[in-house]
């Protein structure tokens, strides 16, 4: 799907991802598409750091890499959020938060796995470091270094837009 | 004041507890029994001329099968008045790992105390709120001791709460959304 | 009318609540916890619950040798990862008997002071968003990612950085790095009037610092804290100035300390801190000797690179270095440095062989989450969050 404007005609102008527009003001399309569109557009994370990456991952929402371009405004709560970064090391004490804090988000809800620690242990693997969240969470992309640099969390979110653009019918489950 | 001269003044001063002086790189570390360390504390805090007001450290070490004692408590402290450093350890035994607190002393020393408990086992007599800091509650076992396995003792050892955890992500897989 | 009023408040019943604050809470700066009961607005008891970041960072440090747990410094204070690092290097030293030649003291002194105004940087931000302006933080992160950047240009890292090494540093500092430092270096002073305009005559951040949380000089020494949460009480207390390592003996500087240990001093205090760091830079720039990085001990140092891909012999030393470690002798120090957090200190206890037998670390946040009771009782809920900024604590060295 694409907004471009269309001659004034009446004729239907095709975009380039089979969306048709028949003049500026109708948009043909998909409601998949245009949900997608929707959602991918202003994808709002669960503002939660645990520990290195988190550091990282505020870099990225400041000023000089700025994710407000991309529509990704941080949320204090979980029930208002899309997704979640698993920002840092997730040690078993903590499992148990990060458990819930992802189990009260609505649904469609993703994660994001940040960094060595949250997705393999890293250089902990320590009696209390749990080897890898994704034991105990559904992980959608997984973000690596120690901490990632800003432009692989963005590669990180973009990898994430494009999974959902790719999503049919995942916005109306009520659970 | 040297860290020599201290070390004198401690053995003048408790003769009975003394048991031996190590200097190492300009630092001396005094070894005592531990029966009367609140009192060699209560002295080093308050006498004017050593005056150690800075509780900068306490931990504990675990010397298994190399000390007849198996445990040492370190006290690091520190003058700010008058600039100087000691390191008193008392030996603390394996069959029975107490020792009594310093936290009238040094308000600092809670915490550290408390960490000591939860990762060597130590107990600190008289300590006002002696519970794990570091790992959760039901946590079995005390990490730093030397026969405790780096990663663990294992699956089948586990922390309950991480295995509700596990158990409890497994149950809720059938409400996620599969494609 | 009165009696009315009476007859309201007799009627109105009040009850005690306990709230959980954290350990998923944006203004706890991580994965504290703190459970409040509250009488009304008013704290009635704090008690503050820390460990949900342990991972093992002592048990793991007698596992590798002395050159291999570095790495496990830098995650330490995640925010100051060169302060550490420098640290750890200099307690190692120590326990060796080995000294880094002056280049590389001074570079250490310069790229530790650059990663004490980068964590200063973002306290200044974080502390200032959590009491309400967002404009510092943004400023301020703009001004910290050029610090990031010249970490990078150093060594290729920018967050966790690993740049100093036992007896010396990893690599020379190039003539790009010094001049773009220096550039900085200059302009800095400008970025602080900026920040100052904004916060330190303001009203509502005076209304909300000062007073707040004060504690007195006795107190301070004696619950132990350190660095600007204790020179904020008057105590003229900085490791660099009285027990100096690297190059602080060779540089002029000020330590400034408050007066009446509220907030708002040690906001004071650590405001004055970045301006003298950003001196120390610039004085460490212009001082830089010439020589060489790394200290002429063998037995401890690694050999240079270049070196071990073309020379048989210097690759044995290096294989053997790294796989037994070195021979230690036997003994115990212990060796703080002023990181920006407060005095961090390690322990080590060497039995002779290429690893530590134990391997302890004193950190400046641990201490400082413990005085959260004292310093939120009695207050008010929200100057709590005025109390976390101010004691300036990062939990991964909290919680090791």
């Amino acid at each position: 799907m694409g907004l471009i404007t269309s001659p004034a005609s009446l004729t239907l102008v095709e975009a380039d991802d089979g969306t048709k527009i028949m003049n500026p003001n109708i948009v043909i399309t998909s409601f998949d598409k245009i949900i997608n569109w929707a959602r991918v557009s202003s994808l709002w994370p669960m503002t939660f750091g645990l520990a290195c990456c988190a550091i990282e991952m505020m870099a990225v929402y400041a000023s000089h890499n700025d994710l407000d371009r991309m529509g990704i405004i941080p949320r204090g709560s979980p029930r208002q959020s899309d997704f979640m970064f698993v920002a840092g090391t997730v040690t078993k004490k903590m499992s148990e938060v990060v458990r819930r804090v992802y189990d009260q988000m609505p649904e469609p809800r993703y994660v994001i796995s940040v960094g060595s620690c949250a997705n393999s242990g890293g250089i902990f693997n320590s009696y209390s470091t749990v080897q890898g969240c994704d034991t105990f969470l559904p992980i959608d992309v997984y973000i690596p270094g120690c901490p990632p640099r800003p432009e692989a969390f963005i590669d990180g979110i973009i990898k994430l837009q494009e999974k959902m653009r790719a999503e049919h019918f995942h916005w109306s489950r009520w659970r | 004041m040297e860290p020599a001269e201290i070390a004198e003044k401690i053995k003048e001063q408790f003769p009975d507890e003394f048991l031996e002086v190590r200097e190492f790189r300009g630092q001396a570390a005094v070894t005592v029994k531990k029966g009367r360390l609140v009192d060699i504390c209560r002295y080093l805090h308050d006498e004017p001329s050593l005056f150690f007001d800075f509780l900068v450290d306490l931990c504990g070490v675990d010397y298994l099968g190399k000390k007849e004692n198996r445990f040492v408590v370190l006290y690091n402290l520190y003058s700010v008045r008058h600039r100087h450093r000691i390191l008193v350890k008392a030996e603390v035994p394996e069959a029975s790992p107490s020792i009594d607190t310093v936290v009238p002393i040094w308000a600092g020393a809670n915490w550290h105390e408390r960490e000591c408990f939860d990762l060597f086992g130590i107990t600190f007599n008289g300590h006002p709120d002696l519970r794990r800091i570091l790992l959760p509650e039901g946590w079995e076992g005390h990490p730093l001791r030397k026969d405790y396995p780096v990663k663990g003792p294992g699956p089948d050892q586990e922390w309950k709460g991480f295995t509700e955890v596990l158990a409890r992500a497994q149950r809720y897989k059938e409400f996620e959304w599969d494609e | 009318m009165d009696n009315l009023f009476e007859e309201q408040e007799k009627s109105f019943e009040t009850k005690q609540l306990t709230i959980s604050l954290g350990p998923q809470h944006p203004a706890t700066h991580g994965v504290l916890r703190l459970d409040l009961l509250l009488d009304g607005e008013t704290v009635v008891k704090c008690t503050p619950y820390v460990g949900y970041l342990h991972r093992g960072v002592e048990k793991l440090g007698e596992t590798k040798t002395y050159f291999a747990a570095l790495p496990l410094s830098d995650r330490l204070d995640y925010i100051s990862s060169m302060n550490n690092n420098v640290g750890y290097v200099n307690a190692v030293e120590k326990l060796f008997g080995i000294e880094a030649p002056e280049r590389a003291k001074f570079i250490r002194t310069m790229v530790a002071e650059m990663g004490r105004l980068s964590s200063h940087i973002i306290w200044l931000g974080t502390h200032v968003l959590d009491i309400g302006a967002t404009t510092p933080f943004l400023l301020a992160m703009a001004s910290r990612e050029k610090i990031l950047d010249l970490f990078e240009i150093l060594c290729g890292a920018r967050l966790t950085v690993s740049y100093p090494r036992v007896g010396g540093v990893r690599n020379d500092v190039t003539q790009e790095f010094l001049d773009r430092l220096y550039e900085y270096v200059l302009e800095f002073p400008a970025r602080m009037d900026d920040y100052e305009t904004l916060v330190t005559e303001n009203r509502i951040w005076k209304d909300r610092t000062v007073d707040i949380g004060i504690i007195s000089a006795e107190e301070a020494v004696n619950w132990g804290l350190t660095g600007g949460t204790l020179r904020g009480s008057g105590v003229d207390y900085d490791v660099r100035r009285y027990a100096p390592y690297d190059a602080y003996d060779k540089v002029e500087f000020d330590v400034p300390v408050g007066v009446k240990g509220d907030c708002y001093d040690r906001y004071l205090v650590r405001i004055g801190e970045m301006r003298q760091a950003n001196r120390i830079i610039k004085q460490c720039i212009e001082k830089l000797p010439a020589g060489p990085i790394l200290a002429d001990a063998p037995k401890f140092t690694l050999p240079p690179k270049d070196l071990i891909l073309k020379d048989m012999e210097h690759l044995i030393h290096q294989f053997i270095l790294i796989t037994k470690g070195p021979t230690v002798p036997e003994g115990e120090v212990y060796v703080g440095t002023e990181v920006p957090k407060g005095e961090l200190g390690f322990y080590f206890v060497s039995d002779g062989t290429g690893k530590p037998y134990r391997m302890r670390v004193r950190a400046p946040s641990f201490v400082h989450a413990s005085v959260m009771p004292r310093l939120c009782e009695g207050g008010l809920i929200a100057d709590v969050i005025a109390n976390i900024g101010t004691i300036d604590i990062v939990l991964g060295e909290c919680d090791r």
